[in-house]
């Protein structure tokens, strides 16, 4: 089914199942520790065997040689895969870095063996007693040293540049102006469940369990590293513990697996260690940024650019921070432009609103300044500055846009109007306390997404599709559409997720799954429709499918009579979405309490005003905006992958010392969702809300760090020893 | 390996302690006298896991987590990061919260375990587990096992009075108040970030 214009389904008009707050129907699995995540599958295969992945002690170079002799005799190893003797596997379309074989090595911690034991314990005793030796070359490891040197971005995520008018020559002129500099840390996912995966052959086709968001990819992926044919995989992955694009991609886990299992010639499973994810893996790569801003007397903004600088182990594509920047606000003359230089790190990839994330972190920040320089207040500077029609591409228009009423009914709810424009000037006992505002930006993309829909002949129904549900709340959503466009109570649906043998979907990334998964099960839906009109004879325009019937030409049917009919259906997407900027708004408010006499930053309150579509299930719609919260306030104070410039890796990779929000960080968070279905998005008229949450209450907090203190910290994460030699006299 | 890494400097230190962490740093020349091919020390234990008594035989290395996860197939509690770092392996031992990743199994002779899946069932959920479902407190789910699990413990420790780092009172009667959860509940690592859900989903149980 092709979507080509506004969505105008009847479905809609009164719907009974979707935009219902909704609980999770895997939930009871999740809660007694019954969904089984991929390392714990020991029904699926037996006699599976432990691997034990070793990573590179350099963070470039060779490796001159391994000694294996130990290892090979100790007790209960049954095999061992190493980089010396194994040629370098081959690479994808979704991997940058080599992810194993030969002696050259690119990065810190990159995979050079993998050890079989019939114990988790006799594998990592070996894994030990295996010596290798390294001949290091020089790498690059400084952004800032070699970021004058950085070229246009390849390839990224958004785009490289974007101009309109002169904004050098109207930025000049301007009457007020703002020049400043911000810089985000390297980040990392730090996901709860680490990569794993079992691997299993039979003869020449392979099976891996795995922790995958994109199954499709993955499996395209391996054929390629493996050189086997894509008919002879099979991907599984129904219970993911957590990714944020740190599982987009197939990683050394799967391939070492499948490499291990074919020499230890059984099934074998591998859980990359805590330890080894952080420099073996993907991350977020760090940006330096430029926001130039110049106004007229009245705070318009005549022109407005944003520069970043980032780093990769491609050189090609990095962070692009700039890419909120051309949707954001008005200006007729404007540049964005992302630079990309190489650095020898581990990879930089995608991690959860790539991009707007960090850039939201300097742009959000400069409005506020800039508001402050006019002596305006910073919604309504951001008010004056809301465009008609998307900035950068004026003859785009907004499909549905309501980016002032988030910043308006959110400044209500908050308590806007107490807040004191003068920095510091407000306490409670030792404690400065302070609010800041954002208004957030994240694209809605959709992409194609099929499902296949089956009647069980009792009157129930099961949806299989190979999406995942990475903790967004798929299982459920999918449930719901399926019960409301077949008239089915949820718990006559099952949902089964994450198989490379069910229809491809959307995956779940970059904020596109919710809507297009859920658009490719309605488009499986209307399949069905149609085989259940044409067997009872009935209009497909007319037929409708209330309490478990079909009813239509005089008939009322029970679904349980139709025996086991079943359809599949695909939703695509027209050319039509190009005319319009498609994307998703918040209003993001949060108050803190910076401790006068040593800059402890405590959060005090956070809110959330979102406009994202039809919520398909606010419960968890709202979990992922609450969470993407919480990775925002890491993000702002306390996330930094530290950098090893001698040695080139991130020295912090563990979870103690990679410091994330733990509960006493996090107070009660609300989220208010506007009623703002989107007709231009989906049949469903939904979109994604999962990165959205990230885009904005990091600058929410750092504008209220500088309310409570007058302290402004353009470098994240904003810690206290970068305030404490500022903080006013007490 | 070139001559920058023998220079001695904390940083040098430090970055040969992160690269043996990882097992991947060890020098070319035989660094310990240990046999390789020596068997690994055997022991037997008994352990009572939710209920049930289990006589097993394990490599002495085996940690707690592992042996529910591997040996006994209970796999409700969670590896996370193997190294006490993030809660997601929390089980009751005797009724108090420990981090089974960071206890072998042969320390626990004669121990009654309690893991998530002791405490309630799909069709059958502790009143814990049924607030975690009706407040959406979790995502992933993959630290949730370990969540419940410290949730549990942790009203039961503000029940008997046991002091936390943000207890103002220390003699009058402890209450479930939503710092004092949160403060105790920060072992527990929740990356997709339900953390306002959960005390929400405790406050509910505790207020009963």
């Amino acid at each position: 089914m092709e979507f080509n214009g506004p969505s105008q389904d009847a479905i809609l008009t009164d719907p009974k199942v979707i935009g219902k707050s909704t609980r999770r129907i895997d939930g009871p699995l999740k809660t007694t520790g019954t969904a089984p995540y991929a390392y714990e599958r020991h029904d699926v295969v037996p006699n599976q065997a432990y691997g034990y992945v070793l990573g590179a002690g350099i963070a470039k170079g060779r490796i001159t040689a391994m000694n294996l002799e130990d290892a090979r005799k100790a007790p209960g190893v049954i095999a061992i895969v190493a980089a010396t003797e194994h040629e370098p596997v081959g690479s994808s379309d979704f991997n940058h870095a080599p992810l194993f074989g030969g002696r050259k090595i690119a990065h810190y911690h990159q995979a050079i063996a993998c050890v079989v034991a019939e114990t988790f314990e006799e594998a990592r005793a070996a894994a030990a007693m295996i010596r290798t030796s390294y001949e290091p070359e020089d790498g690059t490891y400084d952004l800032a040293k070699v970021a004058p040197s950085a070229e246009l971005e390849k390839g990224g995520w958004g785009d490289a540049r974007s101009d309109r008018g002169d904004f050098e020559a109207t930025f000049g002129a301007a009457a007020e102006k703002l020049d400043q500099h911000y810089t985000t840390p390297d980040e990392s996912h730090a996901m709860m469940e680490p990569m794993a995966t079992i691997a299993a052959w039979d003869g020449d086709r392979l099976t891996v369990w795995t922790s995958n968001q994109m199954i499709n990819w993955g499996k395209e992926s391996l054929a390629s590293i493996l050189s086997i044919p894509e008919d002879k995989i099979r991907v599984d992955s129904p219970y993911i513990g957590g990714g944020f694009g740190g599982k987009l991609f197939v990683r050394a886990d799967a391939v070492m697996a499948a490499l291990a299992a074919k020499a230890a010639k059984r099934p074998v499973k591998v859980m990359l260690q805590r330890p080894l994810i952080f420099n073996n893996t993907t991350h977020r790569p760090a940006t330096i940024q430029r926001v130039r801003i110049g106004t007229d007397k009245q705070g318009r903004i005549q022109a407005i650019a944003h520069e970043c600088w980032s780093g990769n182990i491609t050189g090609q594509d990095g962070e692009n921070a700039t890419a909120q920047t051309n949707h954001m606000y008005a200006g007729d003359d404007r540049m964005t432009a992302s630079y990309v230089t190489q650095l020898d790190l581990p990879e930089g990839n995608a991690m959860r609103a790539p991009g707007e994330a960090p850039g939201h972190m300097g742009l959000e920040v400069a409005i506020d300044e800039m508001a402050e320089k006019l002596g305006m207040d910073p919604i309504e500077f951001r008010i004056l500055n809301e465009p008609k029609t998307m900035p950068a591409h004026p003859d785009r228009k907004f499909s549905e846009r309501h980016l002032v009423r988030c910043l308006r009914e959110g400044g209500e709810r908050f308590g806007w109007s107490k807040r004191q424009a003068k920095p510091a000037s407000v306490s409670d006992g030792r404690w400065l306390v302070g609010m800041g505002v954002s208004a957030g930006f994240r694209g809605a993309p959709t992409t194609k997404s099929a499902a296949r829909v089956a009647l069980d002949g009792n009157g129930g129904a099961k949806v299989t599709t190979d999406m995942t549900d990475i903790g967004t709340g798929s299982y459920t959503i999918i449930a719901q559409t399926a019960a409301e466009c077949l008239g089915l109570p949820l718990e006559k649906v099952s949902v089964v997720l994450g198989d490379s043998a069910f229809p491809v979907s959307s995956g779940s990334g970059g904020q596109w799954g919710a809507a297009s998964s859920t658009a490719g099960v309605y488009a499986a839906c209307i399949e069905l429709h149609r085989s259940i009109a044409q067997k009872l004879g009935i209009d497909p325009q007319t037929i409708r499918f209330e309490d478990g019937r079909v009813i239509g030409a005089g008939k009322t049917v029970p679904l349980s009579d139709l025996g086991q009919l079943a359809a599949t259906g695909e939703i695509d997407f027209g050319d039509y979405k190009k005319g319009y900027d498609i994307g998703t708004y918040a209003g993001h408010f949060c108050e803190v309490g910076v401790d006068r006499y040593t800059g402890e930053i405590r959060i005090r309150r956070m809110l959330a005003v979102c406009d994202a579509g039809r919520i398909l299930n606010p419960l968890s719609a709202r979990s992922q905006v609450i969470g993407a919260m919480t990775m925002a306030a890491g993000a702002t104070l306390m996330e930094e992958l530290a950098v090893d410039k001698r040695f080139g890796y991130f020295v912090n990779h563990d979870l103690a010392s990679y410091e994330v929000p733990v509960h006493a960080d996090i107070p009660h968070q609300e989220v208010v969702f506007l009623d703002t279905p989107d007709p231009y998005s989906t049949p469903l008229q939904a979109k994604g809300v999962g990165e959205l949450g990230i885009c904005g209450p990091t600058a929410a907090i750092a504008n209220a760090v500088y309310n409570a203190t007058g302290i402004r910290v353009r470098e994240y994460p904003i810690t206290l020893d970068k305030m404490i030699d500022q903080l006013p006299q007490v | 390996m070139d001559d920058r890494d023998l220079a001695v400097s904390r940083r040098g230190v430090l970055a040969a302690g992160a690269a043996s962490v990882a097992v991947s740093q060890v020098p070319l020349s035989r660094a310990g006298a240990a046999d390789s091919t020596a068997k690994p020390a055997q022991q037997a234990v008994r352990l009572s896991v939710n209920g049930k008594a289990h006589d097993l035989t394990l490599d002495t290395r085996t940690t707690l987590l592992d042996t529910l996860r591997e040996h006994l197939q209970l796999t409700g509690t969670k590896k996370g990061c193997d190294h006490g770092q993030c809660g997601a392996c929390t089980v009751l031992v005797n009724g108090q919260r420990i981090n089974s990743c960071l206890s072998l199994a042969v320390m626990h002779q004669g121990d009654e375990v309690t893991t998530v899946e002791g405490l309630g069932t799909p069709d059958k959920l502790h009143p814990m587990q049924h607030a975690f479902v009706e407040h959406d407190a979790y995502q992933c789910g993959y630290c949730t096992p370990g969540q419940i699990c410290s949730a549990v413990a942790v009203l039961d420790e503000i029940r008997k009075g046991v002091p936390s780092h943000v207890t103002s009172d220390l003699t009058g009667t402890m209450q479930p108040t939503n710092i004092e959860m949160r403060e105790r509940m920060s072992g527990n690592i929740c990356r997709c970030g339900a953390y306002s859900n959960i005390a929400e989903a405790m406050a509910q149980v505790a207020e009963g």
